[in-house]
């Protein structure tokens, strides 16, 4: 039925068209001054929308139910450690524990697999209750300073770590000095799984984000620290655990990748996690996490896409199936609303 | 007839002229009383040559001195305007009455009721003669000078801000803009916060800017046109600026005059100045205006003048005026015929000098023109609405989040100091303090404020831009319409005002005047019946012009217009006067070319030797059939106040006017009492028929009356407008008894009019029948189709004109307006209480046959239907009911009537019937119409069409919209109006609805920022989003789309009830799309939120990213949504549609290709990805399902007519015409 409609000029009502001005010169421009261009002009008819409806349907439950099979083929593992971290003594305490630096940090857990993993496997360390979206943190930063270093001094947005000992701190601002600094070391049956932490991020931002020659300047030196420090020898550009803190999350809950494991991790394998709890999540109420995740086509774990797709398919083919039955029931074929009818009933009003 | 005598214009103290100036018998009525001392030198001084000093003597000094004072600006100066619509009325008709021949100027209308009335001190203005510097000692009067310009040089730009701010959205941008500027608030970047509304005011600033120096460019040429004025004795030329209020001014002939001012003598020895009003009512005939006895005689170069006028303030009534002068410690009256007005031009009279009495601002034509209101559409009114709405909206939002800010702050007080994300402290400076941190209350402030900020896109400034532009395209597709072209005129459509093209889509009473509206105003003689015999040049007319040129000093005279001659009358002239059909043919046009007040005005034409005769007179009628005469060979060459000259097929004749009876409405006919050549007195009578066939002398001519009658039937059948002449010799006796009676009766000081008319009645007897003249006003083309396809529309057609009763009735009828199954009302009323008893019967009436109507479609018989009702109600009776409880009463029965004609109306009593609808209902009206008469109407309408006519330039320049032919109205209104109501009401709602989703997005989010406004979409898509990502598209759509053929439009005039139902733009309609808004903004905003909660590859998502998402996902399924409901899909719709996200795509991609952002390279990560993939199409899809479900459902179950129009057009209508049920769910719907 979305079949090509050309209309011609003269159908308008007939006769010559009065324009004196040189009418030869271009029959398409006085179709555009008529505005009489060719037209497609689709008309819904019952058969469309049923086909619409009932092939969107046909289309997303397959969609839905291979991003299901997706999500549930990954494997993950959360554990949050933060509470488990911490001495007996200091669970009333928190915030006096982690703000100790005499204290050792060290922790060990253990891990069990409950189903195979297979490489790589991603090591993420997820942040809840954590705004790194908040106005004045993703504010507080300079980007062009990433770039330039010391060259650029324009860094008033870095407030309220814009400065130290008068002079300026690189990398500046609020989202740098609160770089999240826990590691975690992982081993399997006494021997140590090496983590591959190289290219964590992203590869634009190391080559053109972050300087080659910017080196950390006066970072972490004030009175309050907020997190991990940076090895002032290495350009920002090589610093990835502070590039991948730097894009920002969207939401307050967030995982941040840390590292790859590269080898496969077999079912109820247990596996022996030294952490080093250095954050300090507990002035704020935040909580940290430690996942591994192996990941498919669509990303981690996440069944909303599936099911999102399988309940709109459902709902597609529910409605095609409720306008055919209206249709058949109460059947108004376009042809029998011919303009005379409605003229007439029109008219009688 | 001396041959050799110059045949410049008529006047009677032509020199050469071998006649006395006077008429043997004009002696005799000549006025008494009034002129009880003739100045024995009135005949030489009037017979010397005009003294025309050039303006090199001295005196110029003294206007210079006052020229500075005297150029005012505004017209606040002048007194209140009293302007009661009763006062024209009553003038005017006054006025009419008063236009009797010469003797007329001392009349029985005006001047009694003039003189009755005196003027209190206080309310007067007080006038020295030829003294201006006296004059405006006391009274501070506007120069001459007049301004129409608003601005200068160095007001514009103040006050062009100030009036583009009167706009309430702009002030809200500025609010805003200004708001960003503060450091604590700065959420966008300075320049993308000012940038569009300076782009905005600017264009705005220089449209009004061009405008007003064009209006200053008219005001300087007319400030600067020369008159010429008395300056210490001499006339001198001055330019009209200067001129001051008191000063005697002269014009010659063909002068435009430059103010109002009272005639002091005219180069008519009897005071008459023959003046051409069209500047100011529209109506082009001369109209006769009188000096004063009085002042006639005094030259005033000579010092001859001195007095003192004393005069009413200035008002805007054109017909009236009242005033008394006082000369040489003598007192007299002086009224509406004794002024001369601003703007009229000065024919047929070679000087008149007067004095300015109001000058500048103050004079009638500028109090008239003042102030055209300007006019909003009612969409917008109505979006307005909506505007409010949605700032309520976006109040709420603001106050959640500012609320739960204060809560979350609150929550996290302890925290704040060190909280990564927070920091309160400031540790930089040496002494701690607080980072950017104002306490509770303030940060609540802020919140709300830079809330505001960030959603300020929910009131949409780019619509307001946009509106601009589609009204643009959509007035350059109405210009370009051939099919509003005329042919004629060869004017295109003109659309003079922007910003009220879908106004034409819901207008429901059209306003227009008759003649030149829906006539051509041109009238044409078409056949007569002489004797009984038809003589009809509709069955043969004759293509050979035969000419009777009248040649005049080998000049050739030839009448302007050609008339259609019949060859059978032609003949019957040829063969002279001596049969019996001969003479009775001679006599009966003579009687056209005598018996009328037309006078031949002398017009040169480029062809050498060559001049053109042209007739000009108050009632086209007579000039019909004048011309007519003087095609069959009786062309009228000379008309004075004493007699006239008629060119007998080429035998020039004079007669002398004895005497002449006007028309008036009792007596319905019109006589002249002649001395011909061969010293016989006639009379000459024409009028009505009703009125002529009581008068005829039925004893002898039996026959040829019954054959009459059956002729005149057949014309009036055919629409044509008929006059009956007839003729009766007078002999000596009956003309001295005539004459006597006649004297005394204008001598009589009291109820002249009436004796006058008894003496009319007393000799229009025993009178023999000539023949029947028929006149064709032809109607313009197709006005009886464009009528009946506008009452098809639903719109009601109501006809002011200001035309007598008789004639509004047949064009009525002849143009469809009125039809024979009408019942018709008539209310001719000449008091209140006589108004207001019609009035209630009429309602009585009224309601009898619509119960007797209503029982009838109750009784099953729908043959008889509905009796429609004609309201036909005249100027005299409006004067009683406009402006007083009676309007009420009025406008109850007029609404209940399917036609309403008003017949006899003053300009502003249009004005006032326009405004009996508009402001009683909420429904559109427009105005149509071609003179100055109907400037006021035009103005005060919705809508207000001009029609490009013979008829000066007033009307257009006054309207909307103007156009050469009132058809054009169907296709403007039906087609034009239809469409631009349709895309306008769509886009409005479109661009809420756009807006909206984009904003709730952000709120959306913002909820999980903590409430502190971050904006995960970029600030630079913020900005682009309503300006390249979403608006081309929407102009596009709504300039192009058609909803609708032009075909089936004018096929089915009913679906113009879209507008009147408001179909397109409602407040359901509002509420629903925001409804889907919500439902929009919801999916897409979370769809992402939980898809990628838990995050990619490389850990969960960055803000930059899923903005990138969002930004891609509401530009993406905001133009599909448009997609969706596009009708009609051009070349042009696909480009724009696609081309924007397309562009789109270009913009996100540049943005994030800039290292210096945040969001450096983040859309490439996000497409790399399944997941952004399979998260658009669930976005798209399942945000759309809701709309598309409830669309396709009305259009199965309840189509609207524009549903059922459309599927007709697509697939035919070749099938049976079966009635279906669903069918008349559409009509059930509309009652």
């Amino acid at each position: 039925m979305m079949d090509m409609e050309v209309r011609s000029t003269s159908g308008a009502g007939g006769g010559t068209p009065p324009v004196p001005v040189n009418l030869r010169r271009s029959k398409a421009y006085y179709r555009f001054t008529q505005q009489n261009l060719p037209a497609c002009k689709p008309v819904l008819t019952p058969g469309w929308v049923i086909s619409i409806f009932l092939l969107t349907g046909v289309i997303f439950m397959p969609i839905g139910l291979i991003a299901l099979h997706a999500s549930q083929s990954v494997v993950e593992i959360v554990y949050r450690y933060d509470t488990e971290c911490i001495p007996e003594s200091f669970r009333s305490n928190k915030v006096a524990y982690i703000k100790d630096s005499s204290i050792s940090k060290n922790c060990n857990q253990t891990l069990k697999v409950q189903k195979h993993m297979k490489a790589p496997i991603h090591i993420y360390y997820q942040l809840d209750n954590y705004y790194q979206n908040h106005r004045r943190y993703v504010k507080s930063r300079s980007d062009r300073q990433l770039l330039h270093g010391l060259n650029y001094n324009a860094t008033s947005s870095c407030q309220p770590e814009e400065l130290n000992n008068e002079l300026p701190i690189v990398p500046c601002g609020l989202i740098a000095w609160s770089m999240f600094n826990d590691t975690y070391t992982f081993s399997r049956e006494t021997a140590e799984l090496k983590v591959n932490r190289k290219n964590i991020a992203w590869k634009s931002d190391r080559e053109h984000k972050f300087g080659k020659d910017v080196y950390p300047f006066n970072f972490q030196n004030g009175t309050l620290v907020g997190g991990g420090k940076l090895n002032p020898r290495v350009p920002l550009n090589e610093q990835e655990d502070l590039i991948v803190w730097m894009r920002t999350a969207a939401l307050p809950s967030f995982r941040k990748l840390y590292g790859r494991i590269e080898v496969d991790l077999e079912a109820d394998e247990f596996i022996a996690v030294k952490f080093v709890n250095n954050y300090n999540s507990y002035s704020f109420g935040g909580e940290k996490k430690l996942v591994l995740s192996t990941s498919s086509w669509l990303g981690g774990k996440n069944d909303f896409l599936g099911v999102a797709y399988i309940a709109v398919g459902c709902c597609c083919i529910f409605i095609s199936l409720l306008f055919t039955l209206l249709h058949v029931k109460n059947p108004r074929h376009e042809s029998e609303s011919s303009p005379q009818d409605s003229e007439i009933q029109m008219t009688t009003r | 007839m001396a041959s050799g005598r110059p045949l410049l214009l008529p006047s009677p103290k032509t020199p050469a002229s071998p006649y006395p100036p006077r008429p043997p018998f004009s002696d005799l009525p000549k006025p008494i009383s009034e002129q009880p001392n003739p100045n024995p030198n009135f005949n030489p001084s009037m017979d010397r040559p005009i003294p025309y000093s050039s303006s090199k003597r001295s005196g110029s000094s003294r206007s210079k001195a006052s020229s500075g004072r005297n150029s005012i600006e505004g017209s606040d100066s002048s007194g209140p305007i009293t302007t009661t619509v009763g006062n024209i009325a009553l003038a005017g008709s006054g006025f009419s009455s008063s236009n009797r021949r010469r003797y007329g100027s001392r009349g029985a209308g005006s001047e009694g009721l003039a003189s009755q009335r005196e003027i209190s001190d206080e309310d007067a203005r007080l006038i020295y003669i030829n003294d201006p510097e006296k004059t405006n000692e006391k009274f501070e009067f506007a120069g001459n000078s007049i301004r129409t310009a608003k601005y200068s040089v160095i007001t514009f730009l103040p006050r062009n801000l100030f009036e583009q701010f009167h706009r309430v959205a702009y002030i809200y941008f500025l609010v805003i803009a200004i708001l960003n500027q503060l450091p604590q608030l700065a959420v966008f970047g300075r320049g993308a916060s000012i940038l569009p509304l300076a782009f905005v005011l600017l264009v705005t600033a220089i449209k009004d800017g061009y405008e007003d120096w064009r209006r200053h460019r008219s005001d300087r040429i007319e400030n600067n046109r020369m008159a010429t004025v008395l300056v210490n004795g001499q006339f001198e030329s001055k330019k009209w600026k200067n001129i001051r209020v008191g000063e005697i001014i002269r014009v010659c002939a063909n002068d435009t005059l430059p103010c109002d001012m009272v005639l002091l003598s005219t180069s008519d020895p009897t005071g008459v100045a023959y003046v051409q009003t069209i500047n100011l009512d529209g109506e082009s005939n001369l109209k006769t205006r009188y000096a004063k006895q009085e002042t006639l005689s005094r030259m005033p170069e000579e010092g001859g003048i001195e007095g003192l006028i004393k005069l009413e303030q200035p008002n805007r009534n054109i017909y009236g005026f009242m005033a008394n002068m006082e000369i040489d410690g003598e007192r007299f009256s002086l009224g509406p015929s004794n002024i001369i007005l601003r703007g009229c031009e000065i024919k047929n009279t070679t000087w008149a000098v007067g004095v300015a009495v109001y000058t500048g601002q103050e004079t009638k034509v500028m109090l008239n023109s003042s102030g055209a209101p300007s006019k909003r559409s009612r969409l917008e009114t109505d979006m307005n609405r909506e505007i409010i709405l949605l700032s309520l909206f976006l109040i709420g939002l603001c106050s959640i989040v500012s609320t739960c800010a204060g809560i979350w702050l609150r929550h996290h007080k302890d925290e704040l100091n060190l909280l990564p994300y927070y920091r309160k402290r400031d540790f930089s400076e040496p002494e701690v303090g607080n980072y950017n941190y104002y306490g509770l209350g303030l940060e609540i402030l802020f919140t709300f404020l830079m809330s505001v900020i960030v959603f300020q896109i929910m009131i949409p400034i780019s619509l307001y831009i946009s509106m601009e532009l589609v009204r643009l395209g959509q007035a350059y597709f109405m210009i370009q319409d051939a099919k509003m072209f005329d042919e004629a005129s060869n004017s295109r459509f003109q659309c003079r005002a922007l910003n009220i093209n879908e106004d034409l889509g819901q207008i429901k009473y059209i306003f227009s005047d008759k003649t030149g509206t829906l006539t051509e105003n041109k009238m044409e003689f078409q056949c007569a019946s002489i004797q009984g015999v038809d003589y009809n040049s509709r069955k043969d007319p004759l293509d050979e012009q035969d000419d009777h040129p009248v040649i005049v000093e080998g000049q050739v005279l030839r009448p302007k217009m050609k008339v259609k001659t019949n060859l059978e009358l032609l003949n019957v002239l040829r063969s002279g006067k001596e049969s019996e059909e001969g003479h009775n043919v001679y006599d009966f046009f003579l009687a056209l070319a005598a018996c009328n007040t037309i006078v031949p005005i002398i017009v040169e034409t480029q062809e050498s030797g060559v001049r053109l005769i042209d007739y000009q007179g108050e009632s086209p009628d007579e000039q019909a059939l004048v011309y007519a005469a003087a095609a069959y060979g009786f062309v009228l060459i000379e008309r004075t106040s004493g007699h006239i000259v008629i060119d007998v097929r080429g035998d020039r004749q004079r007669f002398d006017v004895l005497g002449m009876h006007e028309f008036d409405s009792d007596r319905k006919r019109m006589s002249v009492i002649v001395g011909c050549p061969d010293k016989t007195v006639k009379l000459f009578v024409k009028g009505a028929d009703s009125s002529m066939f009581i008068v005829i002398d039925k004893s002898f001519y039996s026959d040829v009356i019954r054959a009459t009658e059956t002729h005149l039937h057949d014309y009036s059948s055919l629409g044509l407008r008929t006059l009956v002449v007839g003729m009766r010799k007078l002999s000596g006796l009956e003309f001295e008894e005539w004459q006597s009676a006649y004297e005394q009766a204008n001598n009589a000081l009291m109820g002249r009019a009436s004796l006058l008319r008894a003496i009319a009645v007393n000799v229009e007897s025993n009178i023999r029948l000539l023949g029947v003249s028929a006149i064709e006003d032809r109607l313009q083309q197709g006005v009886p189709e464009a009528i009946e396809s506008l009452r098809q529309a639903g719109i009601k057609v109501w006809v002011l004109t200001g035309d007598k009763q008789e004639t509004a009735i047949s064009i009525g009828y002849s143009c469809k307006l009125l039809t024979s199954e009408m019942t018709q009302i008539i209310i001719n009323s000449n008091s209140k209480e006589s108004c207001r008893k019609s009035l209630e019967d009429a309602k009585a009436m009224a309601k009898k046959i619509s119960a007797l109507s209503a029982s009838a479609i109750n009784n099953g018989d729908l043959g008889s239907g509905r009796v429609p009702l004609a309201l036909i109600i005249d100027g005299t009776s409006l004067v009683y009911i406009l402006e007083t409880e009676l309007e009420n009463e009025l406008f109850e029965l007029a609404t209940g009537c399917s036609v309403v004609l008003c017949c006899r109306v003053a300009p502003l009593q249009k004005a006032g019937i326009v405004a009996l609808i508009k402001n009683r209902t909420d429904d559109m009206t427009l105005a149509i119409g071609d003179g100055a008469n109907d400037v006021s109407m035009i103005q005060m309408a919705d809508v207000g069409v001009g029609i490009s006519g013979q008829e000066g330039r007033q009307a257009v320049m006054a309207s909307d919209f103007a156009m050469g032919q009132f058809r054009f109205l169907v296709p403007l209104l039906l087609v034009h109006g239809h469409w631009n109501y349709q895309r306008m009401g769509y886009m409005i709602l479109y661009n809420f609805y756009r807006n909206a989703a984009f904003v709730m997005i952000l709120f959306w989010y913002v909820l999980y920022t903590a409430f502190t406004l971050t904006t995960a979409i970029n600030e630079w898509s913020s900005v682009l989003y309503s300006v390249i990502y979403t608006s081309v598209p929407t102009i596009v759509v709504g300039v192009l789309e058609k909803d609708l053929t032009r075909r089936t439009l004018l096929k089915y005039p009913q679906l113009y009830g879209v507008g009147h139902r408001q179909e397109c733009y409602n407040s359901r309609l509002f509420w629903l799309t925001m409804a889907d808004t919500l439902w929009q903004s919801v999916v897409i905003f979370y769809v992402p939120y939980f898809a990628y909660r838990h995050g990619i590859r490389d850990g969960s998502i960055d803000v930059s990213s899923i903005g990138d998402v969002w930004t891609m996902a509401v530009v993406i399924l905001v133009n599909l949504h448009l997609a969706m409901d596009i009708i009609r899909w051009t070349w042009l719709t696909h480009a724009v549609l696609w081309g924007s996200i397309v562009a789109t795509c270009i913009c996100v991609i540049i943005i994030d290709a800039i290292p210096q952002l945040p969001g450096y390279w983040a859309i490439f990560h996000v497409v790399s990805s399944g997941l952004f993939w399979a998260s658009l199409l669930a976005i798209l899809v399942t945000a759309l399902i809701p709309r598309f479900v409830i669309k396709v459902f009305i259009q199965h179950i309840r189509p609207c007519d524009v549903q059922v129009a459309r599927e007709a057009e697509k697939f035919g209508n070749s099938s049976e015409s079966t009635a279906v049920d669903v069918e008349m769910n559409t009509i059930r719907r509309e009652r």
